[in-house]
């Protein structure tokens, strides 16, 4: 989690990720960031993020997305 | 059947009439009926072509849902003797064998819109090509006839067919329930591009007649013939003047064409989809909204979250994320990350999904150079703006005047400025011309025309300009009026009086100031092209 609250940082520095629960919804992440986070998480965490997979559920929080990561890796 | 038809006014005075006297459980049908009613009308011609996508989409559909249920039905009974690597493999065939289907139906769907759509656009390139390598041998022109709103029925279908694939919906049994979600004549020619899972909610449930709900609906659809029909159509006449005549309506005109048209496509396109949302809603069904106030964005990124989100999110679903993530991109990643190393690298896949969808963009809108060169026009002004984000960023912060008003206000102004230059693409076929009228503009020595009375030669008088301006302004106060919720909301809670003198004020103002009769031409919708 911590790895990935890293790289969420990186993207955003000025955003809260580990309290912000809306970050689609409310616009933080657009679509170039979404992918740039996909390139990103698949390099650390060897999942394959599809694009079945590119829901606001799924992207809304960091720990939405973790939840994505772990499912993803259980599947591998 | 033009929705500024008197004809199609009846229809629709008739549909609803019937629509809430019938049994509930025939309201979807006659919706059905009557779409298929409205395409008729519009061309009997175009029947096969809608037909075809609807069935080959809704059994390929029911193909891919078979195939999943049986492969879930298969996975739960043998849970326990399968290995997690057997399980890979049966689902890796099953997934090849939807992914057969999905393929076969897209390309077939695909293929009847580049054939009618973008045939002789293809034969005309290639045929320039071929004279100018000195062959005397021409390719002949295909004799089409373009099926109306096949660009937004095709996608729509398409979108289906990638939620099917995905799992993200289940198939639809019912072929004509299918068949209306295609069809459903109010957003057949003009959109919104609607989803199945968000349209199936409340497309087929019956309605009961809610007075509020209706009222609310049909106000909407004023506002949106006004918006139409005393603006769009107004200002169409100046605008298809200046147009028309490139040599004599250049230099300080090309500011006045950008203006004008820009305010026109609003009023246009917003105005049709009003009619169509507003129309639905008065049926109790709803559909997904296509604008959020976009002349109020402060950036061209803002401005296509804001305006035509339908498409815009279609795009961003069915194509750039499939493109992003897909193997060849990552492959491509892996590559320009090894050459250029980590920062510029992992940007350059980025920027070329980015460059797929706005070449698509484009192409959607129709088939010639100048959608694709604007297209690939707003794809060059995000990717820099993209590239200058951190600089930005850093500017903001240390500028606290940046926070201030005036600042958004001049960021607002000069998005709009950006997208009234490069909505200049719309109006000419060749893009030397767009070149030379937007250039024009520059220095121009004929600024006195926009004092001097020149504006009243365009078909326009003085009256017509001040009803413009007057419904311009209107528009924008019911936009910024919108910034505090429904605007619907806030006159049903005026008193009655009030509220009647409002409706009725409008209806008057519709008929009475609408662009109608010699000189006018209550045409169809910009977007009806699309």
């Amino acid at each position: 989690m911590e790895k990935l609250l890293e790289i969420l940082t990186d993207l955003h520095s000025d955003v809260d990720f580990e309290t912000e629960e809306n970050l689609i919804d409310d616009g933080i992440l657009d679509s170039m960031d979404i992918i740039s986070l996909i390139t990103e998480i698949s390099e650390e965490y060897d999942v394959t993020i599809t694009a079945k997979d590119i829901i606001p559920a799924n992207f809304n929080s960091a720990k939405a997305l973790y939840a994505l990561i772990e499912r993803l890796s259980d599947e591998d | 059947m033009l929705f500024t038809s008197y004809e199609f006014l009846g229809f629709c005075a008739v549909l609803l009439l019937l629509y809430y006297i019938i049994p509930k459980k025939a309201q979807w049908p006659l919706l059905l009926i009557a779409s298929y009613a409205f395409y008729f009308i519009a061309g009997p011609q175009f029947l096969p072509f809608i037909a075809a996508t609807t069935l080959t989409v809704y059994l390929t559909a029911r193909v891919m849902q078979s195939i999943a249920d049986k492969q879930s039905a298969y996975l739960k009974a043998h849970k326990e003797e399968l290995s997690k690597e057997e399980k890979k493999i049966f689902k890796d065939k099953q997934k090849r064998k939807k992914l057969f289907w999905f393929v076969l139906c897209l390309l077939l769907n695909l293929g009847i819109l580049a054939t009618v759509k973008y045939a002789n656009f293809f034969i005309t390139n290639i045929n320039s090509a071929l004279t100018s390598f000195g062959s005397k041998n021409v390719l002949s022109f295909v004799n089409v006839i373009i099926p109306l709103g096949i660009s937004f029925y095709t996608f729509q279908s398409i979108g289906y067919l990638i939620d099917v694939y995905r799992g993200t919906v289940k198939a639809e049994k019912n072929v004509f329930k299918y068949a209306l979600f295609v069809s459903f004549f109010p957003q057949l020619v003009q959109g919104p591009i609607g989803r199945y899972g968000d349209m199936s909610e409340t497309l087929y449930t019956p309605h009961k007649f809610d007075s509020k709900q209706v009222g609310f609906g049909l106000e909407r659809v004023l506002w949106g013939y006004f918006k139409k029909v005393v603006i769009a159509d107004r200002l169409f006449v100046a605008v298809s003047t200046m147009i028309g005549d490139p040599s004599t309506y250049n230099g300080a005109y090309s500011i006045v064409i950008m203006l004008f048209y820009t305010i026109q496509l609003y009023a246009d396109f917003t105005g049709g989809i009003d009619i169509t949302i507003g129309l639905a809603e008065s049926m109790g069904i709803r559909l997904s909204e296509n604008f959020d106030r976009p002349y109020f964005s402060k950036s061209l990124k803002e401005y296509w979250r804001r305006w035509h989100i339908s498409m815009c999110s279609w795009f961003r679903d069915y194509l750039f994320y499939p493109v992003s993530v897909s193997k060849p991109m990552q492959g491509i990643t892996k590559f320009s990350k090894k050459v250029f190393g980590d920062k510029v690298g992992k940007r350059i896949p980025l920027y070329l999904s980015s460059a797929i969808v706005w070449f698509s963009t484009g192409i959607w809108h129709g088939a010639s150079w100048n959608f694709i060169v604007w297209g690939m026009a707003n794809f060059a002004v995000l990717m820099i703006s993209e590239e200058f984000e951190p600089l930005y960023k850093k500017f903001n912060d240390k500028f606290k005047f940046t926070k201030s008003f005036p600042y958004t206000l001049f960021r607002i102004l000069r998005t709009f400025a950006l997208v009234c230059a490069l909505n200049l693409f719309d109006c000419y076929v060749s893009i030397a011309t767009t070149g030379k009228i937007f250039f024009s503009a520059f220095g121009a020595s004929n600024y006195h025309v926009l004092f001097d009375g020149s504006l009243l030669k365009l078909g326009l008088t003085s009256l017509d300009y001040i009803i413009i301006l007057c419904g311009v302004l209107l528009m924008l106060t019911v936009s910024l009026l919108k910034g505090r919720g429904s605007v619907r909301e806030q006159i049903f809670r005026l008193p009655y009086p009030v509220r009647f003198m409002i409706y009725y004020g409008l209806f008057l103002i519709i008929i009475l100031m609408g662009a109608y009769g010699i000189g006018y031409d209550a045409s169809q919708f910009i977007y009806n092209q699309f």
